[in-house]
């Protein structure tokens, strides 16, 4: 398995601001590789520094085996970039500025770019001052999988698309997957993440603090179980790893470190269980359980700032 | 809710937001009057001095073209003649960028919209943006009045000067009101305000040089088209000699006028949108927007072909007048002496040519300025970002504007050596002739364009986000310097700074090439550190 991206200990600063703080990413070559982090955290200085927009100033960048920085021009032929605020000329065209930005990296395929025009159902006649955000959004996403690129550099890309859009958006990631192509999709939604990507990495103030698969992620979280039994429940507030345990007679709902589970279960069989259903962490749970602690930590020392 | 409500808010938050620029304004401008009015005191401490200086400023049509009005010879009129165009044209220019940056910019960038979805009647933006421009006027009236009777000027003359100051600046801001509802784009708004102002000097240029002398030469009565002017209504007030306070009548009419007219527009249109629908564009792009070159082609040719026909205009009507110059001469033997005395071996015409020349190359330089800052506004508006993150080099990107702009500069230039030399062929019969020869001297003034524009590109390179402030402020010093220079007694040293010391004054002087030569280097070297420095550097996106 080759490697399309691959960031070690990246160091950028604005001022006093640190905004990456020694930041790790790996993305497979074929992957889609989810990049989730909360508003500033650094995701898209990540992916301006991958693009050669912004120099690092400490760490280890490598895009399609070349240097971001130094490469930058070479580089940018094998790849499409939708921006995650798209900015276009006031009175240039949709239609004119597709066809500028993908003939600046070498070019489109015509017929893809009408498939999509009519897939996105963007009017290309219109003036980009006249676009919502919505479709200033499609244009970029429009330039991009009209492309013949290695890899799709999408920051926040379908952050201003109806569901319907969304649906569509999602059906042109998958294509380009099947292609054989590499997507580092950052995103806010998490339901596209978990639809879409093979792997995420979850970064917070410019560190990466989870990557992997969702399988491996999800291994790493807890759980929720509701389970019915034959005879009142016992000894499970004793086991290690369950957490936010109701019981109530014969019924009990609880959290379990997912690497416990087997051993709890265990236990629960012997009150001869009746019903009992699991359900994983959503994304959305891994998403809350890094940032969730980080609010209230954050909270807290505003409070005692304030004080 | 009226359609005024929320306007104190939005005064609040304009005054915010200028708290810095503003004051520099009135700052500049009240020192360029103090500094113009002690050294008019200190070089003509009598009258004798001040009666020659008066008839020798009536008879020269150059001076009458770029001084005004010559209006007694007092103390306090003489440095009127010298500084109120200079200090009302800038009060100008202060008003019509105040009024633009509160209302069509904020349209433009969307900000309108967060604040008209408050509790903000239809008219508060607008009427905020008027009052923050003419509250910034009657500061400045009143500190140019204070300065002026801080020199032991009377009182009464003092306070009209201050008044035809904040005046002009006023009538402006209303012109600036209007243009800001027509044009869809803050820099559309800005260019017709620009144009405006120019038009205004022209037409009491045309009106003061026709104008008849009188009092024994020591006041010019002006001709009907400087009456067409705000400029030349501002001027007509003649503080220290008449005191015409009524002309103030007329700049309060057409304020009226005009702000009517802007409110009754915006009543008719869209928050955001112009005056004209959007028409829809092309489905594809043609071939020759499909590189960098044809992108900043596209985006730079609205700003080009405005100020190409301004050059026309402005050369046609400095070349016809110079017919007149002619004829100055003919008339009086007086004349022509005076002219060989002062302008060595050259004429009149030659020298009237030279100093028109040297304004229009200034001017080219705030052509070439504004054609480099739309690299730095595409940067901050995210749009070099998506250009940059295709497949384009950093410095193709970069070369394409500054080819552009200094092509644009040569042009313009050429244009108005050509305009001004048919204009001026025509009247004398010698199309053939004028009009090499001014090309010829309009091309002297690119060397120093150049620089300018060199100028600007390092500063985009090394400082983008003052690159706007810095590029301005040295233009306007060389304006200073070009315009006030002789007058306030600089040291040469001074004067050197401006690239425009250093041009031959073509085609009254001979052409030599080292200087020239020189600013072309100069002009390379800045360039070449502003595409190296932007190749290093971070984008600045904000």
């Amino acid at each position: 398995m080759t490697t399309a991206i691959s960031v070690s200990g990246l160091v950028k600063s604005f001022g006093q601001t640190r905004a990456l703080d020694g930041l790790d990413l790996s993305v497979a070559t074929g992957e889609v590789h989810g990049f989730l982090g909360p508003n500033g955290a650094g995701k898209s200085t990540t992916i301006r520094v991958l693009l050669g927009l912004l120099r690092s100033d400490a760490g280890r960048a490598t895009l399609l085996d070349g240097d971001p920085w130094s490469d930058a021009v070479e580089l940018h032929r094998r790849l499409a970039y939708v921006p995650g605020d798209v900015n276009l000329w006031p009175n240039l065209s949709g239609g004119e500025a597709i066809d500028l930005l993908g003939s600046l990296r070498g070019g489109l395929d015509p017929k893809r770019r009408a498939d999509l025009l009519e897939r996105f159902d963007l009017d290309p006649t219109k003036k980009a001052r006249t676009y919502s955000k919505g479709n200033r959004q499609k244009v970029a996403v429009v330039a991009a999988f009209a492309s013949d690129v290695e890899l799709f550099v999408l920051d926040e890309p379908s952050s201003g698309l109806d569901p319907l859009m969304e649906a569509v958006f999602q059906d042109c990631v998958r294509e380009v997957k099947q292609a054989g192509r590499t997507v580092l999709l950052s995103s806010h939604v998490l339901a596209e993440v978990e639809a879409l990507c093979d792997r995420v990495s979850i970064i917070r103030l410019g560190k990466t603090v989870e990557s992997g698969t969702l399988t491996e992620l999800r291994h790493l979280t807890r759980t929720s179980i509701l389970v019915e039994t034959a005879r009142p429940i016992t000894g499970l507030a004793e086991l290690s790893g369950v957490h936010d345990l109701v019981v109530d007679g014969r019924h009990a709902a609880f959290d379990v470190d997912t690497h416990e589970i087997g051993r709890v279960l265990t236990h629960l069989t012997s009150f001869d269980v009746r019903a009992l259903t699991s359900t994983p962490p959503t994304l959305e749970e891994l998403f809350l359980r890094h940032y969730g602690d980080e609010l209230a930590l954050e909270t807290e020392r505003a409070e005692a700032a304030a004080r | 809710m009226s359609a005024f409500t929320g306007t104190g808010r939005l005064v609040r938050l304009a005054l915010r937001r200028d708290r810095i620029q503003l004051p520099i304004w009135l700052l500049a401008l009240t020192l360029t009057q103090a500094a113009t009015v002690s050294s008019v005191v200190g070089l003509y401490p009598t009258e004798q001095e001040r009666v020659a200086l008066a008839i020798s400023t009536a008879q020269s049509p150059v001076g009458v073209m770029f001084n005004g009005l010559v209006s007694g010879t007092s103390l306090g009129a003489t440095a009127m003649t010298q500084s109120f165009m200079v200090v009302a044209i800038a009060a100008a220019f202060m008003s019509t960028l105040t009024v633009v940056r509160h209302t069509r910019q904020n349209e433009e960038t969307g900000r309108a919209e967060l604040i008209g979805a408050g509790i903000v009647g239809r008219h508060a933006s607008l009427t905020a943006a008027l009052i923050v421009a003419v509250g910034a006027n009657v500061v400045l009236g009143l500190l140019n009045a204070v300065v002026l009777i801080g020199n032991d000027l009377p009182a009464t003359g003092s306070f009209a000067a201050g008044a035809g100051i904040a005046a002009v600046g006023i009538a402006f801001a209303a012109i600036a009101a209007v243009t800001a509802q027509v044009s869809e784009t803050a820099r559309g708004a800005n260019g017709m305000a620009a144009a405006a102002i120019g038009v205004a000097f022209l037409l009491r240029a045309v009106g003061d040089v026709s104008g008849k002398v009188v009092d024994g030469g020591v006041t010019l009565v002006s001709a009907w088209p400087s009456w067409l002017s705000p400029i030349g209504w501002g001027q007509q007030i003649r503080p220290y000699d008449q005191d015409n306070w009524w002309v103030l009548g007329l700049l309060v009419v057409a304020f009226a006028a005009l702000v009517g007219l802007s409110f009754v527009l915006t009543a008719h249109r869209d928050v955001g949108a112009g005056l004209r629908a959007v028409q829809p564009g092309r489905p594809t792009a043609t071939p020759g927007l499909l590189s960098p070159l044809g992108l900043g082609w596209h985006l730079q040719r609205g700003v080009f072909i405005g100020w190409a026909v301004g050059t026309v205009v402005l050369g046609a009507a400095y070349g016809s007048i110079g017919d007149e110059i002619e004829e100055f001469i003919g008339d009086s033997e007086q004349m022509a002496d005076y002219f060989e005395q002062i302008g060595g071996t050259a004429g009149l015409t030659e020298a009237y040519f030279a100093a028109t020349l040297g304004i229009a190359g200034l001017a080219v330089a705030g052509y070439a300025i504004q054609a480099l800052l739309r690299m730095r506004s595409e940067e901050s508006a995210g749009r070099v970002e998506p250009v940059l993150a295709a497949s384009v080099p950093r410095t193709r990107w970069m070369w394409s504007h500054v080819a552009i702009a200094a092509c644009g500069a040569v042009l313009l230039l050429t244009l108005m050596g050509l305009s001004t030399g048919l204009a001026y062929g025509l009247v004398v019969d010698d199309v053939g002739t004028q009009t090499s020869t001014l090309i010829g001297a309009a091309l002297v003034q690119a060397p120093a364009v150049l620089a300018l524009a060199g100028l600007a590109v390092a500063a985009f390179g090394l400082l983008p986000r003052l690159a706007a402030a810095v590029s301005w402020a040295v233009l306007a010093l060389c304006v200073l310097i070009g315009q006030l220079g002789q007058i306030l007694g600089l040291p040469q040293a001074v004067l050197d700074l401006s690239p425009f010391s250093h041009v031959p004054a073509a085609p009254a002087d001979d052409v030599t090439a080292l200087p020239l030569l020189a600013l072309l280097l100069v002009a390379a070297a800045l360039t070449a550190i502003g595409v190296a420095s932007f190749r290093r550097r971070d984008l600045a996106m904000t």
